[in-house]
């Protein structure tokens, strides 16, 4: 939902990162205003996912320069729990599985450590598995996997949702959803998907990673960009989504031959 | 090294029920050399340490002190037996129905009986004990009994000899918690020999909680009859210097045994498990997994022999051996020693060590987790499996569910 005098939740700024040395960023300049919700596209290895663990604060990843504003904070000045904290979530692309550490216990301790920072109580034993399993319709999600280790034996489609049922509980102000298409099969998807709508608000913005359509066909974004080797090539509507879908992206690769990079 | 001139001729006279065995233990270490590290299962271990027994006064007579008052009450219906070294742990308690007291020509007869048949009787750490223990505490179990938990408590730089028997009749069943405390630079001699009766079960947990500066050399041997089960749950940390033995032998095959151990070492520790399984017959079987936390530059050892001679085919044993590095100076040493004769048979092995993964930090850190928090989970989830083995619901009472590993609570 555009609003223009919707505030400004997220700014990057000519942000470039490299890892183990490597640069990866390039620049990349994004605002996201509150209500919206974003969709960036891109090729493998054109930055999509290095920009999205740069702003969960991935400890791989360095930030060479540029800025990141969060609700007028710097956010890059933020460890990852405290941007966690402040409402910053990273739906993983492969979200990791932790052996004997309980998901319901998991899901509990960051619930309150958000709920704490948003001045709310927190939860008690009894009462937040009330609450979470209130949340699990939100992904249909089966009761069973709270009771399991965090990811442990989950299926793709059972780990995505296990991913949406955390941004569920923890009321993000940004989401950064990394594919979480991927490995989804067509009913998987319009669930998680319809878990991503549920929670979309006129206070919150989504960023969605993503290589296909077929996301943007259950969940409507206001933007798209186009990445490509670590920044944002081109921005328009949904329209340029459904072009991409159509021609590709070797356009990409022409307009940056164009500007003399391979 | 050496055990200091004239050790062994100030100890008390060798008297009472195990005077024949203080002869015996004492004439071995007069002759025997000191443990060196040429020898195999010596190898890594920090001798001085071993050498700094001599310096503590030996447990007597003398009630040395320790405050019951932060134990933890003992669970309903079981009976909670006090073994300090001195005092008589059987003074004023009445013993319930099945379990009794071994004695006279019947105790004779059975002491020792187990250690020979685990082929452990003439090791150093037995034959110190051997030496030193003035008491021994010698039980039957006779059918289905209460939980028994025996605590064993070491202080005041004392070094605090103790000895125990049980022989688990045939169908016999017992669980048994036993705690090995120590406090005061003070240390624990322990032999503890089992004889488990065909179909007889028993579930052992042992609990070896040491304050940071002090030591432990406990021995377990358990001769298992056919059609019997054994299951060892053992929890160590807070050892400057600890060595825990335990010995099995399945006597006539058919019977089953599980280790599950967790060794946690922090500061410069040094704590080594030296585990061995035998099956003298066929088709017996044991599950073992061993884990290893190392903090800050401390050093575990893990040494599991498994011997499956001839007669014992259709045997089917698993090691596993599972290591965390807390830190880039904490050293782990872990040998499987698998001799393997008989031909139908499924052995299988395996030793990992790793570090904290980053990405499951990095994964809960992004949750709202502090990095301590995440790593105490991470620690948490590692072994609570084991903790949740313990009998008696030790690692609730006497843990209160949790471990401090070099500074951090999990």
């Amino acid at each position: 939902m555009i609003r223009p005098d919707a505030e400004p939740l997220l700014e990057i700024t000519d942000l470039h990162a490299s890892v183990e040395g490597k640069p990866i960023l390039n620049g990349v300049n994004l605002q996201v205003k509150a209500g919206e919700i974003h969709a960036v596209m891109g090729r493998n290895g054109s930055g999509k996912s290095t920009l999205s663990k740069v702003l969960a604060g991935h400890p791989a990843y360095r930030v060479t320069s540029g800025s990141v504003r969060y609700l007028g904070r710097d956010l890059l000045d933020l460890e990852p729990e405290e941007r966690s904290r402040l409402g910053v979530f990273l739906g993983f692309q492969y979200p990791i599985e932790i052996p004997g550490v309980s998901n319901l216990e998991f899901l509990r301790v960051s619930t309150n450590a958000r709920r704490e920072k948003q001045g709310k109580e927190e939860f008690d034993t009894f009462d937040f598995d009330d609450h979470v399993r209130d949340r699990l319709q939100v992904v249909q999600m089966d009761p069973a996997f709270l009771e399991r280790s965090v990811n442990e034996g989950f299926s793709g489609g059972e780990k995505k949702r296990n991913e949406i049922l955390q941004m569920a509980l923890l009321d993000p102000v940004v989401a950064i959803l990394d594919e979480t298409d991927s490995g989804l099969d067509i009913d998987a998807l319009r669930i998680v998907a319809g878990g991503v709508n549920q929670l979309a608000s006129p206070d919150n913005c989504t960023l969605l990673i993503t290589h296909y359509q077929r996301l943007l066909d259950e969940i409507t974004p206001d933007y798209v960009h186009v990445m490509g080797a670590g920044r944002i090539l081109r921005t328009g509507g949904r329209d340029l989504a459904l072009e991409l879908e159509k021609t590709g992206y070797d356009w990409v690769d022409q307009l940056l031959a164009a500007e003399g990079v391979s | 090294m050496a055990m200091p001139e004239g050790w062994l001729t100030q100890l008390p006279a060798p008297a009472g029920t195990l005077e024949p065995v203080q002869r015996r233990g004492r004439l071995a270490l007069s002759e025997d050399s000191f443990p060196s590290r040429r020898q195999e299962s010596w190898r890594l271990t920090d001798l001085r340490r071993l050498e700094a027994l001599f310096q503590l006064s030996l447990a007597d007579q003398r009630p040395h002190h320790f405050s019951a008052d932060s134990w933890p009450s003992v669970p309903q219906q079981s009976l909670r037996l006090v073994i300090d070294g001195s005092q008589d742990p059987l003074q004023g308690v009445i013993l319930p129905a099945g379990i009794s007291l071994l004695e006279g020509a019947e105790l004779q007869q059975a002491l020792g009986h187990t250690l020979s048949r685990c082929r452990c009787a003439s090791d150093w750490p037995v034959e110190l004990n051997h030496g030193v223990s003035q008491q021994i505490l010698a039980l039957r179990i006779r059918g289905k009994v209460p939980p028994v938990e025996l605590v064993m408590v070491a202080a005041d730089a004392m070094l605090v000899p103790t000895r125990v028997l049980l022989l688990v009749e045939e169908k016999a069943e017992l669980d048994c918690l036993q705690v090995l405390s120590a406090k005061g630079q003070a240390a624990h001699s322990h032999l503890l020999e089992i004889h488990l009766g065909q179909e007889s079960k028993m579930n052992h947990g042992l609990l070896a909680l040491g304050d940071g500066q002090e030591a432990l050399l406990a021995n377990l041997a358990v001769e298992q009859e056919s059609r019997s089960h054994y299951s060892l749950v053992s929890v160590s940390q807070g050892w400057s210097f600890g060595r825990l033995e335990p010995s099995l032998v399945q006597v006539d095959g058919q019977a089953s045994a599980s280790i599950h151990g967790l060794s946690i070492t922090a500061a410069d520790e040094q704590f080594a498990v030296h585990t061995a399984m035998r099956f003298e017959g066929p088709e017996g079987t044991l599950d073992q997994v061993q884990k290893t936390i190392a903090a800050d530059h401390s050093h575990s050892i893990f040494n599991g022999a498994i011997q499956v001679p001839r007669p014992a085919q259709r045997t089917n044993a698993s090691q596993l051996s599972r290591s965390l590095l807390l830190s880039g100076r904490a050293r782990v040493d872990a040998k499987p020693e698998l001799e393997i004769v008989a031909d139908d048979v499924r052995c299988t092995h395996g030793a990992t060590v790793s570090q904290l993964q980053e990405d499951q930090l990095f994964y809960l850190r992004s949750r709202g987790i502090t990095q301590s928090s995440a790593a105490a989970l991470l620690l948490r989830g590692y072994f609570q499996d084991v903790l949740d083995r313990l009998p008696l619901d030790g690692s609730q009472r006497w843990l209160g569910g949790n471990l401090q590993m070099g500074g951090m609570t999990s």
